[in-house]
């Protein structure tokens, strides 16, 4: 492996390369935020969330290996637009009713819009007609929140993590899916890792849920990627 | 300094967010030296009586008097604010929007739902008098131009202290993570 020298926010940062500047970013506490990506899946910069600057170019950060003398801009004014739109856009495509899922306060939308301060999307509501599939007796797949990640099914290419979902249809009519029969015996520890892999509300356990309090979930007192920035000077 | 007038209204919303308004405990003293209120639940006042500064709206628009009420507001009122969910995105009502129709959501309320009694005429409410259910709940900004938007189900008491005290002092509005909820 190499070492490489690459800049970040005018930081300069000795690294090893093979490496996405979001990893590099994150082990030297900067906060990049993402939704399509989860750790242990290989990325796929479906959301664009994560576009910083690289090398003078809009990049998605979690597909991007980092090369030797890459100068890298994270935070930007434009960039924090795009990110934020980007949220927005998301919040009036689909029917995310915070107040009635499962997920809020725990759900990585709904802190990104958080963090960016989102009071209201910019963009008028589609309220898209979309149903709820409860046929499997451990999860329930609500089709209104899902973002299309592609989280959940990108799972299935990791021989130890093994998923059972997959894309129906195409274009506006794109949905999950999940093999009934396979799954008919899915076992707790599986549902809740289903449940893990999903950033929104999309994939929830089923006679579970509100176990927390209002006040003590993972995004109610503290924003989402605060802890990577604890962990290292921010820039 | 004169007080500032306020008017607020529940249209399709639950009253909760009017709840967490008055859940600002002590500093409910400060907001009656602040504030004059209007048309308002708080007070009762049920008709415009004069020009107001900050209108405060809660609920979306499910039907044809929400929509006039939301109308009343924007021509009474300098500085219109909507509080919660439901105003800014339809909340639980919207739930009908694109799923069912009008028609279906009535027979499923006045004909088939199990809770149904003595209703055997089989009456689907139609009186002139009764305000008419819409094609789905409406955002307030999708009706009319809204100001300022306060998310939360309900907005954290301090989010509604927080933007009331700004808008009249004219001072930029504090805002820490915690106040900033969908929920």
């Amino acid at each position: 492996m190499n070492k490489i020298t690459i800049t970040i926010n005018n930081k300069k940062i000795v690294t090893e390369s093979g490496k996405s500047v979001l990893e590099i970013a994150k082990e030297n506490g900067i906060f990049i935020p993402t939704l399509c990506n989860y750790e242990g899946i290989a990325p796929q910069s479906s959301c664009r969330v994560c576009t910083c600057v690289i090398d003078g170019r809009k990049m998605t950060a979690c597909t991007t290996l980092a090369k030797d003398k890459m100068n890298i801009e994270t935070n930007t004014e434009e960039l924090e637009e795009i990110r934020s739109v980007i949220v927005e856009l998301l919040f009036a495509e689909g029917n995310h009713f915070c107040p009635s899922c499962e997920k809020s306060g725990n759900c990585e939308l709904q802190a990104l819009a958080y963090r960016f301060k989102m009071m209201v999307p910019q963009f008028p509501y589609d309220f898209p007609a979309r149903d709820v599939d409860a046929v499997n007796p451990k999860i329930m797949i609500d089709h209104n929140r899902c973002i299309l990640c592609k989280r959940c099914i990108r799972r299935k290419k990791e021989p130890e993590n093994p998923t059972w979902f997959v894309f129906e249809n195409r274009g506006n009519k794109l949905k999950i899916n999940l093999d009934h029969e396979l799954t008919a015996d899915m076992d707790d520890e599986l549902a809740q890792k289903a449940m893990d892999t999903c950033p929104v509300g999309a994939i929830i356990r089923k006679e579970k849920g509100f176990d927390v309090p209002i006040g003590s979930r993972k995004y109610d007192s503290k924003p989402i990627g605060s802890d990577i920035e604890d962990q290292g000077g921010a820039v | 300094m004169s007080k500032a007038i306020v008017a607020t209204t529940s249209l399709a919303g639950c009253f909760g967010c009017h709840m967490s308004l008055l859940d600002i405990d002590e500093k409910i003293l400060d907001l009656i030296e602040l504030v004059e209120f209007n048309k308002s639940p708080i007070d009762d006042i049920k008709t415009f009586t004069k020009e107001c500064d900050i209108g405060i709206i809660e609920g979306g628009c499910c039907n044809s008097e929400n929509v006039h009420i939301l109308k009343e507001f924007r021509k009474n009122c300098k500085t219109l604010v909507v509080m919660g969910e439901c105003a800014i995105m339809g909340g639980l009502p919207a739930l009908r929007n694109n799923v069912v129709s009008i028609s279906e959501c009535l027979e499923e309320a006045y004909l088939n739902c199990v809770s149904v009694q003595a209703n055997d005429e089989k009456i689907i409410p139609n009186d002139d008098e009764l305000p008419l259910i819409l094609d789905r709940v409406y955002p307030c900004h999708e009706i009319v131009k809204i100001d300022y938007f306060l998310p939360g189900c309900a907005p954290r008491a301090d989010l509604i202290w927080n933007a009331l005290v700004a808008l009249i002092t004219g001072n930029e509005m504090d805002l820490p993570y915690e106040v900033i909820k969908f929920d």
